[in-house]
């Protein structure tokens, strides 16, 4: 029997894992990062869908883990390996991490994008996983869609052309 | 402050707040379009991120939006936020080009910019001069920042303080909307960080757990 295509949502400081035929998505990133992590013979793949750049800016006893890059990325890889997915075989693409305004105040939430960015490239450099493409920047929001039968990573932009990376 | 368990009496002091500051808002709405202008009733949720992004049709959906930061004692952001159609409306009724569209022109068109901008400068700041007035505290608004993207994106933006100590946003949503054919509908987000939700309660004299 041919499994049926889903298309798998993830949200905002939420985290998942696919397998073919299943698409894998998250919708509205703007300074927050979408990362996603493979095992392209291995055929399964996680996306993270990362708020803020570090755990210890919380201000809470007990933290979702999903919402900071450097506790997401960690529990995302820990999942993929627990499915089947090897270690050494990983590979990542990321977009997101915009700054949508440019807001004077000087608050420690400036440039979050960047930050974000930077957090979740740090957790792929210690886990050594090569960043394949990646898609961030700038001051617009991005909807990512990843297909594990191309391996190919959709990013669509209002008032831009879709692309594939 | 835990967002999620405040009381009866609580959520209609942030009931009144919507309440004034929007009426206030409506009214000068109605002044600059030359119309009449009707509010909801305003609604106050505590919405964890994603369900926020519902309020307004999903974090996929392509909104215009002006947005205020709010710092000194009584930090929130706050939105004025339309829909495609109605920015539309908006800009073709303020500058008479009756053929702009905001795929194609918004970029481009400084005085479209600067209507939309403008109008979210009057309407918001007379929403928060009644709601200062209100509440004893002093809001010195920024300037007003606009985007045309989409609602996740956009919204997020004004969660990050937020996003450090809870888990929860409070969302005071109130619309306006005018009673003309081309219906003009804005909302009013008003996001206050946890700080100001206490002293708000203080101001009023209700209990603050």
């Amino acid at each position: 029997m041919i499994k049926e295509k889903k298309i798998v949502k993830v949200g905002i400081a939420d985290l998942n894992i696919v397998t073919p035929p299943d698409i894998i998505r998250t919708a509205g990133l703007g300074s927050c990062v979408g990362v996603v992590i493979y095992d392209s013979s291995k055929k399964i793949a996680g996306l993270a869908h990362v708020l803020l750049p570090e755990s210890s800016l919380t201000q809470q006893s007990d933290f979702n883990k999903y919402k900071y890059a450097d506790t997401a990325v960690p529990i995302l890889i820990e999942k993929l390996l627990a499915n089947g997915a090897r270690k050494y075989a990983l590979k990542a693409k990321m977009a997101g991490g915009a700054q949508m305004f440019q807001f004077a105040s000087n608050s420690k939430t400036m440039r979050i994008g960047a930050r974000n960015i930077e957090a979740v490239k740090e957790q792929l450099t210690h886990f050594n996983i090569p960043i394949i493409s990646s898609d961030v920047g700038g001051n617009v929001g991005r909807t990512i869609e990843f297909d594990l039968v191309s391996c190919q990573l959709k990013v669509r932009k209002v008032n831009q052309e879709t692309v594939f990376i | 402050m835990e967002y999620s368990n405040l009381s009866g009496m609580q959520l209609d002091a942030l009931r009144e707040v919507g309440n004034i500051g929007a009426g206030n808002a409506a009214t000068s709405m109605s002044i600059l379009l030359d119309r009449k202008i009707d509010m909801n009733v305003p609604s106050v949720s505590i919405v964890d991120y994603n369900d926020m992004m519902e309020i307004i049709g999903g974090p996929e959906e392509l909104i215009v939006a002006i947005v205020f930061q709010i710092k000194d004692e009584f930090p929130c952001t706050v939105y004025f936020i339309l829909s495609v159609d109605e920015a539309e409306h908006l800009i073709q009724d303020l500058t008479g080009n009756k053929d702009f569209t905001l795929m194609n022109d918004l970029y481009h068109n400084e005085l479209a910019m600067s209507a939309l901008k403008e109008t979210g400068n009057i309407v918001i700041g007379s929403y928060l001069s009644a709601l200062s007035d209100f509440i004893k505290y002093n809001m010195h608004p920024s300037i007003p920042y606009l985007s045309f993207d989409m609602a996740g994106a956009v919204l997020t933006a004004g969660l990050l303080e937020i996003s450090e100590v809870s888990d929860y946003a409070i969302v005071i949503n109130t619309s306006i909307l005018s009673d003309a054919s081309e219906n003009i509908q804005g909302h009013f987000f008003l996001l206050p960080e946890p700080e100001s939700l206490s002293k708000l309660f203080e101001a009023l004299g209700i209990e603050n757990d």
